[in-house]
């Protein structure tokens, strides 16, 4: 792997057209290639569980160890009316990259601060 | 279609919340090491007088679901019968090298990681398959995890029941707010699953919650 870092910035446009199978593969594709993608729109919690599973079929020894994944908080506020009606939960930017190169990842409310190593 | 099928859903979510199942099935459900056999051992004990598996400080010790039906708490007059399902510790990332470190002999380890994976795969599996759950953190860390902030995520898209219990209050540096201010729209209790402190006032809780 290069000393290189390539950053793939995926618009919610690109990601909105895809399922949720086209979306972990396309995410899954570019970090085992040692990428750091960012996506615009995140991925909503079925997904996000999804992309975990995902990432542990594809976990093997001294080639890939996981993925490093965060996300902004979502959205406290949901209101009677939008639980009822299953109101789609509001998906964040979000920064996921290769365990091995994303040595350190913190989140606060408004700000992730990624260490690429 | 799509529509009317998640209203439905909802609604029945809605109504079976009004009219209460006699048994909920609850998974425990954390990050590893954040604690959650040594609290499925100490629910099962207290209730029941037996254990459901083994605790270590080796990160993933639990690598496969682990279930006790049929356990009824009571508190302060209340009381509810749970099957408890214990899982293994939710992670995004499983390394060898890491139990390596902890004087794991390799082959052994890369059976643990492998194993791992699998008890990972299992946990996000079950979720489709039950009333509830405990969010076990380890109130010493920071909460916002992406495991933490995907099993919140994924039960309030299901519109399920979900306590969150901050624990191991007992060591330095431990904060129940940190925890509350991560999700603050969630009943957080404090515990230490392992000196027992507190525990009455989940027993209570998870009563008031889940029955």
């Amino acid at each position: 792997m290069s000393d290189e870092v390539q950053i793939n910035i995926i618009s919610a446009n690109r990601m909105q057209s895809m399922n949720t199978m086209e979306k972990i593969r396309l995410i899954l594709d570019d970090v085992m290639n040692g990428h750091i993608v960012i996506l615009e729109k995140g991925l909503d919690p079925m997904e996000e569980a999804k992309l975990i599973e995902f990432t542990m079929i594809q976990i093997r020894n001294d080639v890939f160890s996981g993925i490093e994944i965060q996300s902004y908080p979502r959205d406290q506020k949901k209101s009677a009316i939008g639980k009822l009606f299953g109101k789609d939960p509001d998906s964040r930017m979000t920064v996921i990259g290769p365990a091995n190169r994303l040595k350190s990842i913190k989140k606060e409310k408004d700000i992730i601060s990624a260490l690429i190593a | 279609m799509a529509f009317i099928a998640k209203l439905k859903s909802n609604l029945s979510s809605f109504l079976s919340s009004i009219f209460k199942k006699k048994v909920s099935r609850i998974g425990i459900y954390g990050p590893p090491n954040a604690g959650k056999t040594t609290l499925a051992n100490r629910v099962v004990t207290d209730f029941t007088g037996e254990t459901i598996g083994t605790a270590s400080n080796v990160p993933h010790e639990t690598r496969r679901v682990k279930k006790r039906d049929g356990v009824t708490i009571s508190s302060n007059g209340s009381s509810i019968t749970l099957d408890i399902v214990d899982t293994p510790g939710l992670a995004t990332k499983i390394d060898f090298h890491d139990f390596m470190e902890m004087g794991i002999p390799e082959e052994e380890a890369k059976k643990r990681a492998k194993e791992a994976t699998e008890g990972v795969i299992e946990a996000i599996k079950w979720m489709d398959n039950l009333d509830g759950v405990l969010l076990v953190m380890d109130a010493t860390q920071d909460p916002y995890t992406q495991v933490n902030v995907t099993v919140v995520g994924n039960m309030e898209a299901r519109s399920l029941p979900m306590l969150i219990v901050a624990n191991k209050m007992d060591l330095q540096g431990s904060s129940v707010e940190r925890i509350k201010g991560a999700f603050p729209q969630h009943t957080v209790v404090p515990i230490s699953a392992l000196e027992g402190n507190n525990i009455d006032l989940l027993y209570e809780t998870i009563a008031k919650r889940f029955g």
